[in-house]
């Protein structure tokens, strides 16, 4: 466990700046006290520190949290392929005139685009191109029936979509013949007892053969207008198998009417060879779609998703560290006021220590450790009750079966405690500074 | 001003050929207080040289300025004008990390209050002056408090706080803190102030002891039944000295006077600086 190293690591920090206070008699005097007169006055040194210690507590839970969800966002555009491009088929916007009852819709990417992209290809910068045809479809096994997406495509689908094997194989360029790998949804529901793997299914009205069956894997979320895709619902089968058995229209039972379209490809991806190429390679793919009568396409670039995300963690650390600014801030006016409390209590003793020797810088340093003790004291509490949260929350909220994603952000950790020191001597200064400055016979005459 | 300036520890005072010799020498000293609408001369002109190995007692009517001179001999703070030697050093030019590493070296303090630091235990409090010193606490200065506060009969309360503790005991223990750091002055003012008769005689057998050894001491007093234990006797008023007078008639303490104790074993201690 990696926590465990951090927080070793924690707590050398500190004792690297509370250990050579030990080997200084002065210091150390000065931090025996410190603590003992916080013991003293339990209630009082926890109130004041309550500041510190919520505003490290709240953002190293925040910092967690905002970190769980963000990397989480950013996962979900990765598995997407930060070099791919996607260029999908969208049904155009419907205008009144056209929409027929028992019109065929006809849009989207055909073959002649497809082509038209391997210009790209053959450039070089475009190392491949996976088209796609997808529809809902339902598929038979006796007296199993499911339905599920059927997905015409080729070889490089797996790769580009990451999509692991569970049981044999993907799709192959050489497949001809009428063969599928199942989703693991699909195999479970049609093969509940049985090995999938050469078993015959029906896809509509062709026998198809198994080959494979995909891994189970999460939904990759709906981030950033992204269509959600479940894999688990697939049957992929070869394009040209796909295109031979159901043609190029599609007839789609919607709300009691049906509704007949003609999609050539429903999805080409295409993976550029460099990550720099990406945008410009977007550029292009609009350009050659641009001849498209009607705006029936939509080209993605996960790149973008990505830049956008990780500009808005960068916007959300920023945030972050003003809240943590602000609530270290209060905490520390916190730690000021007690303290220049405290020197008022303890005038008389200055003056006690003054008479019999202390010099100013040292009662300088007796109040500033003392205040320091106090933030670091406040910022361990913080940071430990931070983690708790952080530790305890995602198993309540998954018991009331939402999700909460929670990433230690370790950098806030060891932040958060240096700010909490910083702010015990920033703070500590001017309340050190007044009790230095005290007259040593006015101190001494204080009741 | 360089610390080297400043006397060692050991000198000037003890280097002196002439045992005998002046320890506190104060010229035409003035203190004025500038107040809003008043100015208040507490010293007007005060002279006044002590030898070492005195036991001086200062008295006067309230507002005479006992306190004020006794801080200034303290180096608690600074004249108006006018000069103060200890030993050979002019302290009245000296600023205020000077002063105090004057006062813990050459100084030791008891006061009317007492003046223990609540938080800490009796042996503690009697380090505190070793502390600012910058002496290491060690296990020998450790016994070097114990010695002193068993010597002020406090051997069985050594971790005890000062709440714990009697108003005598508690003087007691400002007595041993005032003598950790071997000083060549020790002042005191009103040291009997709060405390009964019986007790302020037990304090004052311990002073007289102390001076017996050889330590200088002043102390203020308004009584003078406790005035009587010193050797001399200066009276002040409207911030001058008054009278100055050999006290003839000393009050000598019985049980404790002379018995041979050393106060004087810390200067084997190691000066850590
Ligand atoms: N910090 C100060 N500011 C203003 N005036 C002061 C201050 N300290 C002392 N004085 C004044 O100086 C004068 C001498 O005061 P001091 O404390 O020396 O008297 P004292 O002889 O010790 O009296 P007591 O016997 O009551 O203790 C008084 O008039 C006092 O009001
Ligand atoms: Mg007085």
């Amino acid at each position: 466990m990696y926590l465990l190293l951090y927080l070793v690591l924690g707590l050398l920090l500190l004792a690297g700046i509370f250990v050579p206070l030990l080997y200084w008699d002065k210091g150390r005097r000065s931090l025996i006290l410190a603590i003992r007169s916080l013991w003293l006055h339990k209630m009082r040194a926890f109130l004041s520190v309550l500041g510190i210690i919520i505003g490290t507590g709240a953002v190293i839970a925040l910092m967690a949290f905002g970190e769980g969800s963000m990397q989480e966002a950013l996962n979900d555009i990765r598995k997407l392929g930060a070099t791919n491009i996607i260029v999908r088929s969208r049904r155009p916007p419907e205008n009144s005139a056209t929409a027929g009852r028992s019109r065929v819709a006809v849009y989207g990417l055909t073959k002649a685009d497809y082509h038209r992209f391997a210009v790209l290809q053959e450039g070089g910068t475009v190392t491949r191109m996976v088209p796609m045809r997808d529809f809902k479809q339902e598929m038979r096994r006796y007296h199993l029936m499911y339905t599920g997406r059927a997905v015409g495509t080729t070889e490089d689908y797996a790769a580009v979509n990451d999509l692991p094997m569970a049981l044999g194989r993907f799709l192959l360029h050489e497949d001809r013949s009428n063969v599928v790998v199942l989703g693991s949804q699909v195999a479970n529901a049609l093969f509940p007892f049985e090995n999938p793997l050469g078993k015959d299914l029906r896809i509509g009205q062709s026998p198809y053969t198994v080959v494979g069956v995909l891994k189970s894997r999460s939904a990759v979320g709906d981030s950033g207008g992204q269509e959600m895709e479940d894999y688990n619902n697939d049957v992929y089968i070869p394009l040209d198998a796909c295109n031979e058995h159901f043609g190029s229209t599609i007839t789609n039972r919607q709300a009691g009417s049906f509704q007949r379209e003609q999609v050539q490809l429903s999805q080409v991806t295409l993976t550029v060879s460099d990550i720099d190429k990406v945008r410009t390679t977007g550029e292009w793919i609009k350009a050659i779609l641009s001849t498209h009568e009607k705006a029936d396409w939509s080209v993605s670039v996960p790149l973008d998703k990505l830049e956008a995300a990780e500009r808005e963690k960068g916007r959300f650390m920023i945030l972050m560290g003003m809240i943590a600014g602000i609530s270290l801030v209060v905490g520390g006016i916190g730690i000021m006021n007690i303290m220049l409390a405290t020197v008022t209590e303890r005038t008389r003793e200055i003056g006690i220590r003054r008479a019999l020797g202390a010099k100013r810088r040292d009662i300088t340093m007796q109040f500033l450790i003392e205040a320091v003790v106090q933030t670091t004291i406040g910022g361990v509490l913080g940071v430990m009750i931070g983690l708790t949260i952080v530790f305890i929350m995602p198993p309540i909220f998954e018991f009331w079966s939402a999700h909460l994603p929670a990433k230690v952000h370790v950098p806030s950790i060891f932040l958060s405690l240096i700010v909490a020191v910083a702010v015990g001597v920033g703070f500590g200064l001017y309340p050190a500074y007044r009790a230095a400055m005290l007259d040593p016979i006015e101190a001494l005459r204080h009741e | 001003m360089p610390v080297s300036r400043l006397p060692a520890r050991t000198s000037p005072l003890t280097e002196r050929d002439n045992p005998m010799a002046d320890v506190v020498r104060v010229t035409d000293l003035v203190k004025t207080y500038y107040l809003e609408s008043v100015t208040v001369q507490a010293l007007r002109g005060v002279s006044l040289t002590v030898e070492e190995g005195d036991f001086v007692a200062l008295m006067g009517p309230s507002g005479s300025g006992k306190s004020t001179l006794l801080n200034q001999l303290g180096c608690l703070d600074r004249p108006t004008s006018g000069h103060y030697y200890l030993g050979d050093e002019d302290v009245s030019q000296m600023d205020d990390d000077q002063l105090s590493e004057i006062r813990s070296r050459f100084l030791g303090f008891i006061f009317q209050s007492y003046n223990l630091l609540p938080q800490y235990t009796v042996v503690e409090n009697v380090e505190i002056p070793l502390l600012y010193q910058g002496i290491k606490l060690t296990e020998r200065t450790r016994e070097w408090c114990i010695h002193l506060a068993t010597l002020v009969g406090l051997g069985d309360r050594l971790d005890h706080r000062p709440m714990q503790l009697s108003g005598g005991q508690q003087q007691r223990v400002a007595i041993a803190r005032a003598l950790v750091n071997n000083p060549h002055v020790i002042l005191a003012d009103e040291p009997t102030g709060n405390l009964d008769s019986r007790t302020s005689d037990e304090i004052m057998e311990r002073l007289q002891q102390l001076n017996n050894t050889g330590k200088t001491i002043i102390m203020v007093t308004h009584e003078n039944d406790i005035a009587s234990w010193g050797k001399r006797v200066i009276r002040m008023r409207d911030g001058h000295i008054e009278t100055d007078e050999r006290n003839q008639h000393r009050t000598i303490g019985k049980a404790l006077a002379n018995d041979g104790v050393n106060f004087n074993g810390f200067s084997q201690l190691p000066v850590n600086v």
